[in-house]
């Protein structure tokens, strides 16, 4: 049966389709304003690309921010679940997921069969997401795509240690009114998140296998930093597969039920 | 200048720093013999009463901010959130259990585990930080449970609701007086030795007028002395040395030094323009710079509220009564909870008034801090009434007590230069 | 000390903008620049500086004094001294409108409420310079999260017919919740009004707390904000003044400092010069 998995993020949409536990189609569309929409776009793409149509499609796993909004799903998971899940497929020694996202971060413990034990999600404030380094390089006339650049040139990080995303906007700004230099407050504030990210680890107890996945993974400075302060090496799956893990985990998961359902008809 | 004058002046400091080191090196070797250790807080200590027992005295408080001042405190804080304290706990507490966490080793020498913690619920997270300390180390814990503010009308002094209030709050903090004496005997062995206690008092009795007549010496135009900067110190010996001859005989040399330095019109900021009291807690972590900000534009603090309920709550006139001295320290403890402790934080604008007039003091500085909602609470409140009521400035910044990371220097400095702006044309138009 | 075609400057170096102002002794506005601050303060207060002197026709020489404010004033290296925005906020909205008495400056970073007396100094202040809460801030974090223009946000706003309230204080979490309305179906523009709302109660939060007295003068970039000076009128209840000129408000105020030393400087001259004879 053609499985699909719909993660429906604040930005983005990812859907893999999944057939006997292979991959067989995925996309990636901009989420929008509309979840439910943006659901079907996404599908749609993924199917196109598969040379697939919407009637193959026998049961959809929804996961992610939006998941509730989407009409036409058979099961709801956490992204939490979903991308454990992935992650632990592709790593089976993977005991502790840290995944800095743009939004969130995110840190899991896991058990043996990839079943989530434990999570931290970043406190309260967004210090420590990769919203807080968009924003602070988006100040300085610079992009996204400049980050690592800039990180690596750096010569001495500015401390950037507010404990809010928006107090520590505050502090890039006085580093640049002092006349620090762009790399150094873009690494300081790699830093600062490293630091924040940690601390989930810290307080979820982790264990090794440390999987790293996220956007912010493609920056050297956050793994470097994040490897010093917990003194552990992380395994940094492709870029692409963390992208899609939440995901994909929701078309695994989905098989695996009907998998289960299948054996006790049978039984 | 005469060679007394040259010994007399910076002895508050030499002094200061001699009892310090004393006192560290008590708790150093504390932590290493296990000679038994009280933590006390510094709204009300009981020192008069554990000293007889030989308890080392240690201050988690001051603990916590010595670690600020080395600029350290932010490791250890981080050290507690990792361990899973929020970000919105005190900044006092997490650097403490930073300490704790790193089997007391400071700074300044090492911390020793308490056989005894006494806490009490003039400020909420002293219950907690002691629970801390009950689940980390199994040790007793004695809650004084004492009686605040009641509500203004009801609490003059002379009018009958008060003084039956205070006798019956009186008579219930007596009684868990006695219940932590037993609690003492059991733990170290000893016998509550009454003569001891009265001398301890005797000794108390003169510091706290020594301490009030220091604290008076800044009546003087220039001030001798600026509050945030010795007041550290002042308060310091006060809370650890309270009770003893080294701490009364401290404060003998200090007020000897001010007196010395108000003779010889020397100024603790040169080139006094602006008097100030600071209302709120000090910030530890940016302990130099924070004076900095206000005394290059020649502001200096001459009062603060941190140094009267900070400083052991004691109200000026108040003396123990040595022919009943378990009454008479059940009667400092319920006043200071009165007007000591919970006055000082929030009905702070009838001492302001009156400090304003007696210091001749030209603004305020409400000093708010993220650690601590009950200092930090009605701040702006009372800033409104000094000005519209008293038509005194006030300035609003906010800051922490330890955590670094709460400083921001450039708001900071933004506010306190408009501050000393309007201040500076204020002046100027009234031609002075 | 005067020359004949002497003049004094001020030189706002803000942290998202710079604008700088020329005025002559007769305080006449005579020239006015802005442009984008980025990372390199002095080079921003240069260029904004050189451009106002540009637009009045005149050069660097010309100017008798420069007075930097905003949070880069330091780094006016060019400048004679400084004097913090919200003296110069003042000073300027009493230029601007001299019946001013509060005033209410929202700017991209911080919020300052400022009630002054008739010279234009400043009475009592209070600010909110650290969370972004009733500051430009959340406007920029709305127009992101939305994908709106910035300049677009105001006339939008003010054709919503049903707002929606905006509960939480903290502009982070508050992006949440526009997401979260939108999920739900609420229209932009009803969005929009309550995210101005939710920045004109908190900035009238502020006002409150220096008492506010009839006129109030709304200064900094989101006084542009149509939405947001229709929301000021009707919350603060007392005329409310909006300049053209809002954006260089703290610049006219640092070059009214400048005019001020200036003649301070004369009158001293001539004091001397009188007592010499």
């Amino acid at each position: 049966m053609l499985v699909a998995g719909i993660d429906v993020g604040a930005t983005y949409t990812k859907v893999v389709l999944c057939e006997d536990g292979r991959v067989v189609g995925r996309s990636l569309v901009p989420t929008g304003f509309n979840f439910a929409r943006a659901a079907e776009r996404g599908l749609s793409a993924a199917l196109e690309s598969a040379g697939l149509r919407r009637e193959d499609v026998g049961y959809v796993a929804a996961t992610g921010y939006g998941r509730h909004m989407v009409p036409f799903r058979d099961l709801a998971l956490t992204d939490l679940t979903a991308q454990a899940w992935a992650i632990h497929r592709l790593y089976p020694d993977a005991r502790t997921i840290l995944d800095i996202g743009g939004q969130n971060v995110k840190a899991i413990r896991v058990d043996e069969r990839g079943r989530v034990r434990a999570f931290r999600l970043n406190d309260k404030c967004a210090a420590g997401s990769g919203a807080f380094l968009e924003k602070t390089m988006r100040y300085m006339g610079y992009t996204a795509a400049d980050i690592a650049r800039l990180a690596e040139a750096a010569q001495d990080p500015a401390v950037v240690s507010s404990v809010c995303a928006v107090f520590a906007e505050s502090e890039v700004i006085n580093h640049l009114v002092a006349g620090r230099s762009a790399e150094d407050v873009c690494a300081g504030a790699i830093v600062a998140l490293a630091g924040r990210a940690g601390q989930l680890v810290k307080r979820l107890r982790g264990e090794p296998l440390y999987v790293l996945t996220g956007g912010l993974t493609r920056v050297p400075l956050m793994r470097r930093c994040l490897e010093q302060d917990l003194r552990v090496s992380f395994v940094v799956p492709p870029e692409e597969e963390g992208v899609y893990a939440a995901a994909l985990g929701a078309a695994q998961l989905a098989e695996e039920r009907l998998r289960r359902t299948a054996q006790r008809a049978t039984a | 200048m005469s060679t007394s004058a040259q010994e007399i002046l910076g002895v508050s400091r030499r002094e200061g720093r001699r009892l310090m080191d004393l006192w560290w090196q008590r708790m150093t070797e504390a932590a290493q013999t296990g000679h038994p250790t009280a933590y006390v807080f510094v709204m009300a200590p009981l020192s008069e009463l554990l000293l007889t027992f030989d308890f080392v005295i240690n201050a988690p408080e001051i603990t916590s901010l010595q670690t600020a001042i080395r600029g350290q405190s932010q490791a250890y804080i981080q050290l507690a959130e990792d361990y899973g304290f929020s970000p919105d706990i005190c900044g006092y507490v997490k650097a403490d259990v930073g300490v704790q966490l790193k089997q007391g080793e400071h700074p300044y020498g090492r911390v020793p585990k308490p056989a005894l913690v006494v806490t009490n619920n003039v400020c909420n997270t002293y219950i907690k930080w002691a629970e801390f300390w009950e689940h980390y180390y199994g040790c007793p814990v004695f809650t004084f449970d004492l009686p605040g503010w009641r509500g203004r009308e009801s609490l003059r002094e002379g009018t009958e609701a008060f003084r039956e209030t205070f006798e019956n709050d009186c008579r219930y903090v007596l009684g868990q007086l006695r219940e932590l004496i037993e609690l003492c005997e059991r733990v170290t062995g000893k016998s509550f030795d009454i003569d001891r206690f009265r001398e301890h008092l005797r000794e108390a009795n003169r510091m706290a007028e020594l301490y009030h007549a220091v604290c008076d010496t800044n009546r003087h135009v220039p001030a001798p002395f600026n509050a945030p900067l010795e007041g550290v110190t002042y308060q310091g010996i006060a809370n650890l040395y309270r009770g003893t001859p080294e701490g009364t005989r401290y404060f003998e040399l200090a007020l000897e030094e001010m007196r010395e330095r108000v003779r010889l019109g020397m100024a603790a900021v040169p080139d006094e323009r602006f008097r100030l009291v600071l209302v709120g807690t000090a910030c530890y972590s940016h302990f130099r710079r924070f004076v900095e900000l206000f005394s290059s534009w020649g502001g200096v603090f001459v009062h603060s509220t941190y140094m009267v309920f900070a400083g052991g709550g004691f109200l000026p006139g108040f003396r123990y009564d040595l022919r009943r001295p378990l009454e008479s320290f059940a009667e400092q403890m319920v006043r200071a909870t009165y007007w000591g402790w919970t006055g000082a934080m929030f009905y702070q604008q009838e001492w302001l008034d009156q400090v304003v007039r007696d210091w001749k003091v030209d603004g305020i500085c409400f000093h708010g801090v993220k650690s601590c909602r009950t200092t930090s609470t009605g701040l702006p409140d009372v800033r409104e009434w000094m000005r519209v009521q008293r038509n005194v400035p006030g300035l609003f910044i906010q800051s922490d007590l330890v955590d670094p990371r709460l400083w921001s220097d450039a708001q900071i400095k933004n506010r306190v230069d408009a501050f000393f702006e309007a201040l500076a044309a204020h002046k100027a138009a009234a031609g002075r | 000390m005067w020359g004949a075609r002497k003049v004094v400057a001020g030189v706002d170096v803000g942290s998202t903008q710079t604008k700088a102002v020329i005025l002559s002794p007769e305080r006449e506005i005579l020239g006015r620049a802005l442009v984008d601050t980025g990372a390199r303060l002095n080079e921003a207060a240069r260029a904004a500086f050189e451009a106002a002197l540009q637009e009045a026709g005149l050069s660097p020489e010309d100017v008798e004094y420069t007075v930097g404010t905003g949070y880069g004033r330091f780094k006016v290296e060019f400048g004679d001294t400084q004097v913090t925005e919200i003296s110069c906020h003042a000073r300027g909205a009493c230029f601007l409108f001299p019946n001013t008495r509060t005033v209410l400056d929202i700017g991209g970073q911080d919020t300052k409420a400022i009630r002054v007396g008739p010279g234009g100094e400043v009475l009592d202040f209070c600010m909110n310079d650290k969370c972004s809460a009733g500051t430009g801030r959340f406007l920029g974090a709305a127009s992101a999260a939305l994908e709106i223009p910035l300049g677009e946000l105001g006339p939008l706003a003010l054709t919503a017919r049903n707002p929606v309230t905006i509960t939480t204080t903290c502009t982070v979490f508050a992006e949440s919740e526009i997401l979260g309305w939108l999920a739900r179906g609420r229209k932009v523009e009803d969005i929009l009004m309550g995210v101005h709302a939710s920045i004109a109660s908190r900035s009238l939060s502020l006002l409150r707390r220096v008492g506010i007295e009839s006129e109030l003068t709304f200064t900094g970039g989101v006084a542009r904000n149509v939405a947001m000076v229709h929301l000021i009128r009707e919350m603060s209840g007392v005329p409310v003044n909006v300049s053209e000129e809002s954006h260089y408000c703290g610049a006219i105020g640092a070059a009214l400092f400048a005019l001020d030393h200036v003649l301070l400087g004369e009158r001293a001259e001539a004091a001397a010069a009188a007592g010499g004879q």
